[in-house]
């Protein structure tokens, strides 16, 4: 028996299928996993999230600390409540985790990591929060629920009530206390949502008024083709400890400007961007059938070898589509070892859907 | 959670049934237990017709989101049908695994091998230790 979030006991009453996932007992589907994928691309899904852990940095030098540990730059949010995604790095470049960092104000930013990497990350922070005197403060007395799709926000707002009529106002990537809940403008699908922090003993009563306004539960089977389709990185999957964020397809989110800004793991990712980085992360599409999972070989012919690092079939696309770890070099066309047949698969830049549409 | 496991049905303790059929014939398909362990399905490879299959060789291929898993044949014989609606719904395995969800269909070339499958309780234990 795993950690359990505060709707463990709502998610087995409505019959879903419980796996273990980075040591939590969470829902992997209520029925159909493709039933609820589409559910979120074309009305309002929602999702347990309690597993991830929000933490809260605290003191006046809150911004210097994390304009320290984190790779990108928390300079950039100026208004309260603006998010930035980030990668957090070990001396080695190496990713420790990626996160979603909040100002809140000048001496409270929220940061939300991975739940397989909780502990990691705490010790992490706090090793390093000494030298700014800030407090890292876990909250565990929260509960998260994501809602998500182009009818979440609308219903999730009806169904809390007055309340929260000022979180409409929400631009992408900003959250806002609004007690008892938080509410944040973000998500892990690629659709329009709020992530719904909120005490944990309000979780199960949240989630059967979302319920009740008609946003169908998900699971993580879901959870996990709408990020891919999304081309969202899967911590452990398309990155971890041993891989940079330029071999990610995370270069983006490194802030190596302003350059006088030093942070963990500077100088290792500037020292490999300077003998050229030898691998990147792309979109693949299998166009015929077949299924491209982790760990599958990848054929770049006269060019190298590479591995698919995510894995599934779309429901979206209606075909399996992928992010592999490949040689620079690689142009448009690989093949891929798919149980023991190498099939070609076209090399796509990503995200592969938005706003419910193919773009690949 | 418990699946639905008819009566009326043989099983391999891989997970499939087997249905003896008025003319003789046996309709062969994966358990509800199996269907809902695999997840959604999106694709099913089926034998060809008039291919000619061991007791206990792979004769098909289910594969789900989650993961493609082999299906073994119940029974010698001769394949006579396949499931041709899995291929545009494969979704028909999960929603009636013992109907509409059916795999392939065998004229068996040895009928006492029917009797060496398990029957409904015998299964059911295999589910329940699983």
């Amino acid at each position: 028996m795993g950690l359990q979030t505060p709707l463990y006991q709502t998610h087995l009453a409505a019959g879903a299928r419980m796996v273990d996932f980075g040591g939590w007992d969470m829902p992997v589907n209520y029925g159909s996993q493709i039933e609820e994928h589409h559910a979120v691309r074309k009305q309002a899904g929602m999702f347990d999230v309690s597993h991830m852990l929000v933490a809260d940095v605290i003191g006046p030098r809150a911004r210097e600390y994390l304009r320290y540990v984190l790779a990108n730059d928390v300079a950039k949010l100026r208004e309260p409540g603006k998010a930035i995604y980030s990668c957090m790095l070990n001396d080695n470049g190496g990713v420790v985790d990626d996160l979603i960092a909040y100002f809140i104000d000048d001496a409270w930013f929220r940061v939300v990591v991975n739940a397989g990497t909780r502990d990691k990350d705490i010790a992490w922070l706090k090793r390093h929060a000494g030298a700014f005197q800030v407090e890292i403060r876990p909250r565990t007395d929260l509960a998260m629920i994501a809602v998500q799709g182009p009818a979440a926000i609308e219903k999730a707002a009806a169904a809390i009530g007055p309340d929260v009529a000022d979180a409409k106002s929400l631009q992408p990537f900003q959250g806002k206390e609004l007690a008892p809940y938080f509410i944040s403008r973000t998500g892990y699908t690629g659709e329009d949502g709020w992530e719904i922090m909120l005490p944990a003993e309000q979780a199960p009563q949240l989630w059967q008024r979302l319920k009740d306004a008609g946003i169908v539960q998900c699971g993580l089977g879901a959870r996990d083709t709408l990020r891919l389709e999304a081309g969202m990185n899967l911590y452990g999957n398309d990155m971890d400890e041993s891989v940079t964020p330029l071999e990610s397809g995370l270069t983006w989110t490194v802030a190596f400007d302003p350059p006088e800004r030093d942070f963990v793991g500077r100088s290792a990712l500037e020292a490999l961007r300077a003998r050229g980085v030898p691998r990147k992360l792309v979109g693949l599409v299998l166009e015929e059938r077949g299924v491209l999972r982790a760990h599958q070989k990848v054929v770049v012919p006269g060019v190298g070898e590479g591995e698919i690092t995510s894995g599934t079939f779309s429901p979206t696309l209606e075909r399996s589509i992928a992010l592999a770890r490949v040689p620079a070099a690689t142009a448009d066309r690989v093949q891929v070892d798919v149980r023991g047949k190498l099939l070609p698969a076209r090399v796509v830049k990503y995200p592969f859907v938005r706003k419910g549409k193919a773009l690949v | 959670m418990s699946s639905s496991i008819p009566s009326d049905l043989k099983y391999l303790e891989s997970h499939e049934w087997a249905r003896s059929e008025p003319d003789g014939t046996i309709t062969v398909g994966i358990s509800d237990h199996a269907q809902g362990a695999l997840g959604d399905l999106v694709f099913v490879e089926l034998p060809e017709v008039g291919k000619v299959l061991t007791k206990g060789a792979a004769a098909a291929v289910v594969e789900s989101v989650k993961a493609a898993s082999d299906v073994y044949s119940p029974v010698s014989g001769e394949v006579i049908a396949a499931n041709e609606s899995l291929s545009g719904s494969p979704e028909l395995v999960n929603q009636d695994p013992y109907g509409q969800g059916w795999l392939f269909k065998i004229k068996p070339s040895d009928p006492a091998e029917l009797g060496q499958l398990l029957d409904a309780a015998a299964y059911g234990k295999v589910v329940e230790n699983e």
